[in-house]
């Protein structure tokens, strides 16, 4: 594995079942379906996860997988587009999916806050850094001016930026690329809020900044006790931070754990194509990096049965039915994957043949 | 930001400079002996083309006539120049207070006097045109692009495109004769000052301003849709609907402020060319404005007043430029003032 923080929790902390009527997020069989000129694209189809109140879910994938439309879907940001969602969403006893744009929007920013890949195109150019945090805490709290300002400078200091009452009145383009995340991570948690949704929140910047605010998300959600989804496509990520991992291709679940479970014992061929392909510092290069063959399925005609048969170097000799049906994704169980090869010899095909090059 | 408009200004300065300088040598050194054009039928009395070169100064090589009228825009110049005369008969000299842009011999007055009294007519027909098209082509843009691919979108659009696609003098006369003559809709289309009486200026700039309007106003209703729904596409946006700011927060806060912004370069520009007047509006409409001025004076040869209107509204659009890149440095963070 790579040089996995000390946050990460041990296998040992028990996780609650996906069932758990207590989860902070139920997500259920959700479906985000865009219909397009060349047929009906299927972003997310069938989702269900739960994310308990204080933990870190990390999702994982690559392009096209689904996630960040998911974790939109959750805000409500498909609202008032030609998306077709379904499906449940529970915050709390909730469902985002079935209450009123306007109770949604008074949840938005306060229950559940969302920081941005790319921080500059996320920020409005014309205002100030502190004119957009303020805005956020206004909305929800109606306080003077003078108390959002404070309590912006007092949540820039907290996020780490220097100077907070001189930066509160400079512009996005004034501040560095770790420095504007800072701030959206300010205006994400000025709120208070039970859930942090971030997306790809490092994947815009340097590698050496990378880390830091991975460790600023984990030391705020210590402190604030929120609830995290994490999306990413980068393991290295979600190694640092998430309590469990959910892994997605072509808009489905095809495995759940622990992150131990996941980096140690994972069970199905994607991930196990994912964590091949990440470079691995504790260990002498001995041979190069594998990447998995071919691309990201089509959402709009996916690859029949299991859409990650083209690309599985294990479907020939697994003989399964993995062209022909859909392989079954239990939520109930403790570590699900989604795959036509039975577990007992999945795990043989791992320690064999895939453990030994990892 | 004070050095930054003191830049932009010696900038414009410069370029005033050459600009002035070109006009000048095309008009008065080219291939039309401008005092042919100052005589008629006398011109054929021997010695009258020589004293009137005299008198107004043409005898003069370019580049000092070019010293003379710099001069005479910030001291006054006199119509002959000559101090002798001046003692002995005073009458005689025509003289033309600062800023004299020259001496019309046609029309026996000085530009100055003939471009003040045409300027208030198309500035105010600049004013009327204006505020119809911002108002219609701006709110028809946000509406077009609120209602994208809609209904209201397609009608908003398409009107837009009718109106644009018709010739303005063709619009000018049928407001002119049908809307104002024939079916007496609105009131007779007659410039009145507006010191005169506010109420009549307006009423009578409403037809000849409409006509203007219809010709920009497709063009603005088309950009701002494009502009809005840029803008509307914006992580930003997507941000302000995240933090759970409501609709109109949204759209008039952080939509309208990246879409309108780059209009108002274009507004200020499209603007500071109306003051110069509209041609064919004012002829249609029989405005004595500036547009009208220019035409007649081109079409008669003379040359002191179409030096006078080119460089006037030369220097027009050199300050409106100047003032769009000011006030965008103030409206746009990301504008540097180095």
């Amino acid at each position: 594995m790579i040089g996995r923080a000390h946050h990460a929790p041990s296998s040992t902390v028990a996780l609650d079942a996906p069932r758990d009527e207590s989860a902070l997020l139920r997500v259920e069989g959700l479906k985000v379906h865009f219909p397009t000129e060349d047929g009906l694209v299927k972003a997310v189809d069938g989702l269900s996860y739960t994310v308990p109140a204080g933990r870190t879910l990390g999702i994982v994938g690559e392009s096209g997988s689904g996630k960040s439309v998911s974790s939109q879907a959750i805000m409500g940001l498909h609202r008032g587009s030609r998306a077709q969602v379904s499906g449940n969403i529970f915050f709390d006893s909730t469902d985002l999916l079935q209450i009123g744009d306007e109770q949604l929007r008074r949840m938005r920013g306060r229950d559940i806050a969302m920081v941005f890949q790319d921080p500059l195109s996320a920020l409005h150019p014309y205002y100030t850094v502190g004119n957009q945090i303020m805005e956020a805490y206004r909305v929800h709290h109606n306080v003077s001016k003078s108390a959002a300002r404070t309590r912006t400078i007092e949540m820039l200091d907290r996020v780490g930026i220097p100077n907070p009452d001189k930066r509160i009145d400079q512009y996005p383009h004034e501040f560095s690329g770790g420095m504007r995340q800072r701030a959206m991570i300010a205006m994400a948690l000025i709120n208070d809020p039970r859930l942090i949704i971030a997306d790809e929140p490092t994947t815009a910047l340097d590698v050496t900044v990378q880390a830091q605010i991975l460790e600023l998300l984990v030391g705020l959600q210590e402190e604030f006790g929120s609830s995290i989804i994490i999306i990413t496509h980068d393991l290295g990520v979600v190694a640092e931070m998430a309590h469990e991992i959910l892994v997605m291709y072509g808009g489905k679940a095809v495995e759940r754990g622990s992150a131990d479970e996941v980096f140690y014992t994972p069970g199905h061929p994607y991930t196990w194509g994912l964590l091949s392909s990440m470079p691995r510092m504790d260990r002498a290069r001995l041979e190069r990096l594998r990447p998995i063959a071919g691309n990201p399925p089509s959402l709009i005609n996916p690859p029949s049965g299991c859409a990650f048969h083209p690309r599985c170097p294990f479907m020939d000799e697994a003989k399964y039915h993995c062209v022909s049906q859909v392989p079954v994704f239990n939520p109930e169980l403790p570590h699900p994957v989604r795959c036509a090869i039975p577990e007992g010899e999945r795990h043989v095909i791992f320690e064999q043949k895939v453990k030994p090059s990892l | 930001m004070y050095a930054y408009v003191i830049r932009r200004l010696f900038s414009g300065l410069v370029m005033l400079i050459v600009m002035s300088f070109a006009t000048f040598l095309m008009f008065f050194n080219g291939a039309v002996d401008p005092v042919r054009y100052t005589c008629g039928k006398a011109c054929g009395v021997p010695g009258v083309l020589e004293r009137n070169r005299a008198m107004l100064g043409y005898d003069d090589p370019v580049p000092v006539q070019y010293a003379k009228f710099v001069k005479g825009v910030f001291v006054g110049r006199d119509f002959p120049d000559d101090p002798a005369l001046r003692k002995s008969a005073p009458e005689t000299i025509a003289r033309c207070d600062a800023p004299c842009l020259g001496y019309s011999p046609k029309e026996n007055s000085t530009v100055t006097s003939m471009l003040a009294e045409r300027a208030p007519i198309s500035a105010s027909l600049a004013v009327a045109a204006f505020i119809m098209w911002i108002a219609f082509g701006v709110g028809g843009g946000i509406v077009a692009a609120l209602y994208k691919g809609r209904w209201p979108d397609k009608l908003i659009v398409g009107t837009a495109l009718i109106f644009y696609a018709f010739p303005t003098f063709f619009i000018g006369l049928f407001l002119y004769k049908f809307v104002a003559i024939k079916w007496e809709l609105t009131p007779q289309p007659v410039y009145t000052a507006f010191t005169e009486d506010p109420v009549a200026w307006a009423m009578g700039l409403f037809l000849p301003g409409l006509t203007l309007a219809l010709f920009y106003i497709a063009g603005y209703i088309r950009l701002t849709r494009s502009y809005v729904i840029e803008a509307a596409s914006e992580d930003y946006l997507r941000t302000a609907k995240a933090k759970g700011l409501d609709k109109r927060t949204i759209l008039w806060k952080h939509t309208m402020r990246s879409a309108l912004t780059p209009l108002i370069t274009l507004a200020a520009l499209d603007f500071a060319g109306l003051l110069g007047g509209a041609i064919i509006t004012e002829t249609v409409f029989n405005y004595q404005g500036l547009g009208k001025l220019a035409v007649d004076a081109a079409t008669t040869w003379d040359l002191p007043v179409t030096v006078g209107i080119v460089l006037t509204l030369s220097t027009i659009v050199i300050l409106a430029n100047i003032i769009v890149d000011v006030l965008y440095a103030v409206i746009d963070p990301r504008v540097k003032l180095a």
